[in-house]
């Protein structure tokens, strides 16, 4: 092993334990070590790294390679909380250093001014449980810029007139642009509207000792092999090593936050390979283990002193999921767009981001033309309804459509509902017999009406763009997450929300959470950039209050 | 269907952009794991038995393959290696379920024989008659019961559907994986094998000015 180590014994009482290595644990880790602590990461993946990512579909898919394991980790669903949850899997997750960030597409839109406080310009929704962020968008701004320059965001400054101000241009330029970027830009703009290139987490230009994108097309599960995707595990992490005060240890499944007597936590007690229980201590916690894992394992925590589970005071752990409407509409061309090749997304539009209140509608949408099926999905699902199964004109259509087909995804607002939630599931029993995570989720109506008005539109634009055989997925409710946000939210009342501003539980004052999770309104998708910008800024605020003695105090 | 294995076919829907839409079906990564075995039976020199099937059940898979992906003017599942790719998958993820694919061959004999009196064999069937038969089978499909299960095929029309999700992950999976013997799944679709590529890509892009503010419309909104 070629990168720089120090470690740690569990019982050395380390400045900062932090708990996963993602998008947020990723920053967090970089950034307190760099400014002099020592710290702790616990990862409940593996230590892969550049060499160990190929197109090899088998070792990602068959062998889970990059997420999380169902049969060590199985979790449950339920739509509304009378019913019983049954066993299926319905979150899914990054489990190895770097996690979700290491598989996602790298979409990397900042969040707009109206997402930090439009309760208060939308006032109450009937059904939803919408609060104002404790933060507006000029806070979080100069820590988009650093995640934009720190981890390497490619894309064009200026070219959407629905962008909020911004204190620097992109550090590189955008990515080729595709086939479907094209005739996407061309049909919006027939129709009045304002297509711009895709902010993507992907590097255009080679930068701080990695690659450039190649263009290989396999960008959505998989890791990058030539290190160009931005994920923690390219970017942050190796800074937060290079230190020489951050340990990254794998294989760790962290189960519960130990507290002491005066309700301080102490430390996470962890199963390691060999599912030997240690204690790591640590003068501060951070749980980054993503918007389920974070609330389930503060539900797990649970004790005499927290009943409810840790920093549950409020009743709010787990409460509020929001994983983002969408909807996606297809589209066949006559020539070959080739889409195949490249990152999914070349360009995006936000025209539909706040929609007009005589809609009826409530919150909005982004758009963006993409390609991110495989051969093997697009031959089972991705051709036009209608298409013969099997046989010789089976074949035929997929010869021609796999080079001509291109979708238009719309990602949008998930408003929250309180129902809507991550617990612990009363029956089911992980593979170490502990409660599983269960999911209980419906939709808000308006979610989905929005998505089937966002969906009309999508199919205007593949007719502009002159696809000659079009249609669309059917909108409807979901019962699978991957964008896990809301479940242990950001807020100034500590009766309605579970961290301060600081990211500092209400309740537990050396306990701070920093994910998905903290997120108070979903935004409209592509949630990576804003959890990342978050996890900047609370480095920050932990870094300062650390200072000035007020974590130990 | 274990747990396990629906976790990758909910990946798939991942894949495919959105949770809520009617994604992939099917169980992808055992299937993937079969590819290996199929990639390693390509590079190894032509394998001459099976290690589940037997050369009889082998024979019967092939032509069925065939049949839903057939060779025409680029080769078809039969040149791509999907028959070693099952037999991979009896031996391993979907070893469970060989009895129930034992049945569902045996019902598609059957049924043959029935249709087409002195056919004992859906291979000894001409291809109209093979045509008929998928035919008649998948239009029996109860799609309540064809959310198709890898490892406990359902029998008759249902276990054709099964089939058939192993004959298109056997004809396109990623070759780094294993399957889709020497590009030809690849190459029947129009990809292209390379590992990375320039733009311009495609039709559309190659005569792209590059990315133009349109004058007077990027001003803040």
């Amino acid at each position: 092993m070629s990168r720089p180590m120090v470690t740690y014994k569990p019982s050395d009482e380390v400045d900062f334990v932090i708990i996963g290595s993602g998008a947020a644990g990723g920053v967090l880790a970089k950034e307190l070590s760099t400014n002099g602590f020592r710290v702790v990461v616990l990862e409940q993946g593996a230590y892969l790294t550049e060499k160990d990512f190929t197109h090899d579909e088998t070792k990602i898919f068959a062998e889970s390679l990059l997420t999380n394991k169902i049969n060590i980790h199985p979790t449950t669903f339920r739509k509304t909380p009378q019913d019983t949850a049954k066993k299926q899997q319905c979150v899914l997750y990054g489990s190895c250093v770097g996690g979700s960030s290491v598989h996602f597409t790298a979409n990397f839109w900042r969040f707009h001014e109206i997402d930090f406080k439009e309760h208060s310009k939308t006032g109450d929704i009937p059904g939803a449980n919408f609060a104002d962020w404790p933060i507006s968008y000029a806070d979080l701004e100069p820590y988009y810029t650093k995640v934009e320059w720190e981890i390497g965001v490619s894309g064009l400054a200026g070219s959407s007139p629905f962008d909020p101000p911004r204190s620097k241009p992109y550090p590189m330029p955008p990515l080729p642009v595709k086939g479907n970027g094209v005739v996407f830009e061309r049909a919006t703009r027939k129709l009045g509207y304002h297509p711009f290139p895709a902010p993507m987490a992907i590097l255009s230009q080679p930068r701080a000792g990695r690659g450039a994108c190649i263009n290989c097309g396999f960008c959505l599960g998989f890791g990058c092999e030539v290190g160009a995707k931005s994920s923690s595990l390219s970017s942050v992490i190796p800074m937060a090593e290079k230190t020489g005060r951050c340990e990254i240890r794998t294989d760790c499944y962290v189960h519960r936050i130990e507290t002491d007597k005066n309700g301080r936590a102490i430390g996470a007690v962890y199963f390691d390979a060999q599912r030997n229980t240690h204690l790591q201590k640590a003068k501060a916690v951070i749980l980054s283990a993503n918007g389920a894992e974070t609330p389930r394992l503060l539900l797990l925590s649970a004790s005499n002193q927290f009943p409810a589970g840790l920093a549950n005071s409020s009743g709010y752990v787990g409460k509020n999921l929001m994983p983002n409407s969408n909807a996606l509409a297809l589209g066949v061309f006559d020539q070959p767009l080739n889409d195949y090749k490249g990152p999914a997304v070349s360009r995006v539009m936000h025209d539909f981001y706040e929609l007009d209140p005589k809609l009826g509608l409530y919150g909005g949408g982004g758009m963006d033309a993409r390609f991110d099926f495989t051969p093997v999905t697009l031959a089972l699902n991705g051709l036009p309804p209608g298409t013969p199964k099997w046989g010789p004109d089976f074949k035929k259509t997929l010869a021609h459509n796999f080079t001509r087909t291109m979708e238009i995804f719309c990602h949008g607002t998930s408003l929250p509902v309180e129902s809507n939630s991550f617990s612990l599931d009363p029956d089911v029993k992980d593979a170490y017999g502990l409660p599983a995570l269960r999911m209980t989720f419906r939709d808000h109506p308006n979610d989905l009406k929005m998505m089937e008005w966002m969906k009309d539109r999508a199919l205007e634009i593949l007719d502009a763009a002159g696809a000659n055989t079009k249609w669309n997925a059917p909108i409807q409710e979901q019962q699978f997450a991957v964008h896990l946000l809301g479940t242990c939210r950001m807020g100034k009342d500590p009766k309605t929300s579970v961290i301060n501003a600081d990211h500092r539980t209400h309740d537990v004052k050396n306990l701070f959470l920093c994910d998905g999770s903290s997120l108070v309104t979903s935004g409209r998708g592509q949630p990576t950039m804003t959890i990342q910008a978050l996890a900047y800024r609370a480095a920050d605020r932990i870094t300062a209050l650390a200072k000035r003695g007020e974590i130990s105090a | 269907m274990n747990s396990f294995d629906s976790a990758r076919r909910d990946f798939l829907q991942l894949l495919g952009g959105t949770a809520g839409a009617a994604w992939l079906t099917a169980q992808w990564p055992a299937v993937v794991s079969a590819a290996q075995h199929a990639h390693d039976a390509a590079k190894a020199p032509q394998p001459t038995t099976f290690e589940v099937l037997t050369p009889d059940e082998a024979h019967e898979l092939d032509a069925i393959t065939a049949c839903m992906i057939p060779t025409t003017d680029t080769p078809g599942a039969r040149e791509a290696g999907v028959v070693y790719f099952i037999d991979r998958a009896l031996k391993t993820f979907a070893r469970e379920g060989l009895p129930a694919y034992r049945q569902g061959l045996e019902h598609i004999q059957k049924f043959t024989a029935e249709s087409f009196p002195g056919t004992p064999r859906f291979s000894a069937a001409s291809p109209q008659q093979q045509q008929e038969i998928l035919t008649k089978l998948f239009s029996e499909n109860d799609p309540q019961k064809s959310a198709v299960s890898f490892g406990i095929p359902a029998g008759g029309a249902n276990f054709l559907s099964t089939v058939r999700v192993y004959a298109i992950f056997g004809f396109l999976v990623d070759p780094e994986g294993g399957g889709n013997r020497d590009f030809v799944g690849w190459k029947a679709i129009g990809r292209d094998a390379s590992h990375s590529f320039s733009p311009p890509f495609g039709f559309y892009d190659k005569d792209y000015p590059g990315w133009q503010p349109v004058p007077g419309e990027t001003e803040k909104k």
